[in-house]
């Protein structure tokens, strides 16, 4: 079937089968690998994006039914070649390890920080609990969303 | 090396070369790969534990639209390959000896079609019993996995029995038997530890193209690009120089992606259909093909003195290999080398088996056999201090290895921080205070802190590195070093920036490939930092001798009389004016004399052996391990009264790191190491049924969020520099994980008095055995 899909402000005319889900549309289509599969069940949070400004499981939304919703993926985050303050802070604090989580680490900070300008420590733990790193213990994690909200103008 | 590196180079958490890619989603991981005419792979794994294949019959899978080849293991050639054991083949031949063992491979124009035809291959097994327990299996009668296994290649002197046991190992040491007459308290237990699995984030996976000329390029996600160059060769009989192995980036490996994953199967299928073809295993497939961590089950026994200091120890480990050997042979050995411990006993007799079952194999995994040898020691020491009425820490201290120590066998250990990693751990927890009147608990709660030392290596094996001046004064850096997520590449460049006095942009870092990369044995083992860190030194050196040679015929002076100057310059000794920078010297050398500026160091550890007139080391692979690495580990935790359920509240790592090159990576590798040790200590365990694994996803195999572990897991990083390692440093990979399980276990004993032997420390164990206490 023929779907529009509006990702990162671009709109994109699909034909879709209809079991596909957004991930593999969003991977194998539209060519936007920065958004992973980890496990295909809605578990690690790798394939983390945002529809509507909320973030979902890409893995477990079908993409036909994502016609008129606005969808944001790690490649839509940044302005240009300037990294938003998330990503900034991803970086300076060492919360990059092997980089699979990452993407959807990014995107669910993002969302939090889009409704919460100044979470606690105990918010930004309980925002990120469904995503899954293997790496890095978390802690620098929970730093770079600690640190991009200090920066996000109150 | 010079003694002042760059401000942003030796010793600065600066971010990793890779950063802004992976946070823009811009990495590339084998998965995110298209080739043109691509096709998809997909593996089918036997259904029963233990069989022979009869026949097969893949007429049907072959007449699905869109499948192009389908391969089914008894149409290979009999080629071996393995680690240690040349016990596997490509795909399952003759036989099939666990559930997920691989059997037969398709490719097809998409994922779909592929999966679809692989229910399509029809395979005949006469089933034959199983044996899943290593107990059972060493008993006369039990089924045997490897009728041949005495004519299967061996790579080191292997000691085995018939049944089933693939290798034994032996350290000893002293005169253990006759010591225990010595010692005033003497506590045994037994201590088994769980199958983890690495659950690393990316899946298995890989892309195999061949070109024209028969030459196959091979992508894939692994901890050694040379490692699946000679496997790929073994295992299908192509000539390595017919064989280029690329890294991509690597979404985790902790060990799990040492060995082959779907390398050899993608070039199978590349070969026989003629077109690029990739294979990605989904997370359930993972799970029961590739490998975990073995389970154990270890007896110690430790003798003390009255006053504390130890005088024997006796280690009697049984391991389950699985159905292939992997890397058994050198777990085993190394679980067996570890059994002393960081400590001073002059009487030590350990002794380790690896045994085949009908189960997945077992491999390497971030600490090679040592979390379970610190699991059932530390556990047992803990013991011995209860009994010895000491407090655990003290008991430690008095007993922990110092600088001029030697290790079991009598190699000398001439930096160790161990006593350092303990005073620190002791003031920064407040181990006094926590230990003796700790802060209440929550209601419902009892609270109880833990320790655990912990030592390891950080070596091994050949390594290589290739530093190139370029014509404006850059550097290129080629080792052919996998950076797993860990941090390595630019680990390596800061120490090839510093040694040169150039800012960390002016080096390139060559991603590594077989086609272009020196000899690389493998990201494992702790040894990046150390091991490719001495030869990315040492070539960076000889690339500044080149550098000053050039220059003095220059300046006409002696090379002598010159020195490297920050930035990137090379100036007369005393005489500021006099300076060039690299660049002229580097045009000097392309255009007019000398050639090219290029270092190049290829070694193999050489750190002292083992010293047979000392000690007795039979049937293990290796004598000679690297540098020995020392921490200590401290846990508090609470446990909920009704439910049973841990929960770590804090906990503090102390590692002698000998100098920390990047010190943000340093923590991200404690931190990390510690959560997956919560993780090995309180959740994680691979079941099985049957010889089915019953918890093959994310959904029922529990890896810590964010919320099960705290926030508060302090590192703290010692610096005894090691004279051997670049800048003094060593590594630091493996051991945050290693000494969390016993530090957790003691920490339960503290606060409710149980002294558990088994791990995971699950709700329902813990519970049960409160209530047995009470």
């Amino acid at each position: 079937m023929q779907v529009e899909l509006n990702v990162n402000g671009e709109q994109a005319s699909l034909m879709l089968d209809a079991r596909q889900t957004l991930l593999d549309a969003l991977r194998v289509q539209l060519g936007l690998t920065g958004t992973k599969l980890g496990c295909n069940q809605g578990v690690c949070g790798a394939c983390t994006v945002l529809i509507d400004g909320k973030p979902a499981r890409s893995c477990l939304v079908l993409a036909a039914g994502c016609g008129g919703r606005k969808i944001v993926t790690i490649e839509g985050i940044a302005d240009g070649a300037k990294s938003s303050a998330v990503q900034q802070a991803f970086i300076e604090t060492g919360a990059v390890q092997c980089g699979y989580c990452t993407p959807g680490m990014i995107l669910t900070a993002e969302a939090l920080l889009r409704k919460r300008k100044r979470p606690g420590l105990d918010e930004i733990r309980e925002a990120m609990s469904g995503n899954l790193c293997r790496c890095s213990g978390y802690a620098k994690i929970i730093d770079a969303v600690k640190l991009a909200s200090e920066r996000v103008p109150a | 090396m010079s003694a002042q590196s760059p401000a942003n180079a030796v010793g600065q958490g600066v971010p990793r070369l890779e950063v802004r890619e992976k946070v823009f989603g811009q990495a590339q991981y084998v998965d995110d790969m298209v080739r043109p005419r691509m096709l998809h792979g997909a593996v089918l794994g036997s259904p029963i534990p233990h069989g022979r294949i009869k026949s097969f019959d893949k007429s049907r899978a072959l007449a699905l639209p869109g499948v192009k080849a389908v391969i089914v293991g008894p149409e290979l050639p009999a080629h071996h390959l393995g680690a240690f054991i040349k016990d596997e083949t490509a795909l399952a031949r003759e036989k099939v000896r666990y559930i997920g063992d691989p059997v037969a491979a398709v490719a097809a124009v998409d994922l779909a079609t592929a999966r679809k035809a692989l229910g399509l291959i029809d395979i005949e097994y006469e089933e034959l019993p199983a044996v899943f327990d290593v107990d059972e299996a060493q008993k006369p009668g039990a089924p045997l996995l490897h009728e041949n296994y005495e004519k299967y290649v061996k790579v080191y002197p292997a000691e085995f029995s018939g049944r089933n046991v693939l290798t034994i190992s032996t350290v000893s040491e002293g005169n253990v038997d006759q010591a225990w007459a010595q010692c005033d308290v003497i506590v045994e237990g037994v201590y088994e530890s769980p199958a983890q699995a690495h659950a690393y984030l990316e899946t298995n996976g890989a892309l195999a193209e061949f070109d024209a000329a028969g030459k196959v390029t091979v992508w894939s996600c692994t901890q050694s690009i040379f490692k699946m160059q000679a496997a790929i060769s073994e295992a299908l009989g192509l000539p390595m120089a017919k064989i280029r192995a690329i890294a991509t980036r690597v979404g985790g490996g902790f060990g799990g992606k040492s060995e082959p994953g779907t390398q050899i199967i993608a070039v199978m299928l590349a070969q026989a259909t003629g077109r690029p073809v990739k294979v990605i295993l989904s997370r359930d497939e993972d799970f029961t093909m590739m490998r975990v961590r073995h389970p154990a089950k270890v007896r110690v026994k430790t003798g003390a003195k009255k006053d504390g200091t130890l005088v024997a120890r006796e280690f009697d480990a049984v391991y389950d290999a699985g159905a292939y050997a992997d890397e058994s042979p050198g777990v085993v050995g190394f679980g067996v080398l570890m059994a002393r411990g960081p400590y001073r006993v002059p009487h030590v007799k350990s002794v380790g088996r690896g045994v085949y079952t009908n189960k997945l194999r077992t491999g390497a995994f971030r600490g090679f056999g040592n979390p379970q040898t610190a699991f059932a020691s530390e556990a047992n020491l803990d013991d011995l201090a209860a009994k010895l009425g000491m407090d655990p820490l003290d008991l430690r201290l008095k007993n922990a290895m110092r600088p001029g120590d030697t290790w079991v066998g009598g190699q000398k250990v001439e930096a160790c921080g161990l006593v350092e990693c303990l005073e620190k751990l002791r003031k920064q927890s407040d181990w006094d205070k926590r230990r003796n009147s700790p802060a209440p608990a929550k209601p419902g709660k009892k609270r109880g802190i833990g320790v655990a030392c912990l030592s390891h290596i950080s070596g091994v094996l050949a390594t290589s590195a290739i530093v190139r001046l370029l014509e404006d004064g850059s550097f290129s850096l080629n080792t052919g070093a996998v950076d797993i997520g860990q941090g390595s590449d630019t680990t390596l460049a800061q120490i090839c920036a510093g040694s040169l006095r150039v800012p960390l942009e002016r080096v390139n870092l060559v991603n590594p490939d077989t086609d272009a990369s020196p000899y690389n044995w493998g990201t494992g083992a702790s040894r990046v930092t150390y091991t490719v860190g001495r030869a990315v030194a040492s070539a960076s050196d000889s690339v500044a001798e080149q550098i000053k040679q050039r220059a003095s015929i220059i300046f006409e002076c002696a090379p002598a009389d010159l020195e490297l100057r920050e930035g990137g310059m090379v100036g007369v000794k005393g005489v500021p004016g006099k300076v060039l920078p690299y660049g002229a010297v580097a045009g000097f050398s392309h255009f007019v004399v000398g050639g090219p500026i290029i270092g190049t160091t290829a070694l193999m550890f050489d750190g002292p052996g083992f010293d047979p007139k000392r000690a007795l080391l039979r049937g293990v692979p290796f004598s000679n391990l690297g540098a020995y690495v020392f921490g200590a580990q401290a846990v508090e935790i609470e446990i909920d009264e009704v439910t049973g359920k841990v929960e770590v509240i804090e906990a503090w790592s102390a590692h002698d790191v000998g100098k920390a090159i990047n010190p943000q990576s340093v923590e991200g590798q404690i931190q990390g190491g510690v959560v997956q040790g919560i993780g090995y200590a309180l959740t994680e365990s691979v079941e099985w049924d049957g010889g089915r694994v019953v918890n093959p996803t994310f959904m029922d195999y529990k890896i810590p969020g964010a919320l099960d572990v705290p926030y508060a897991i302090h590192p703290i990083i010692v610096e005894h520099p090691e004279a051997s390692g670049p800048f003094g440093a060593k590594g630091v990979g493996e051991p945050g994980l290693i000494g969390v399980g016993p530090a957790i276990r003691n920490a339960i004993a503290h606060a409710v008095g149980v002294r558990l032997s088994v791990m995971p420390f699950s709700a329902e164990r813990v519970w049960t055995a409160m209530r047995g206490a009470a």
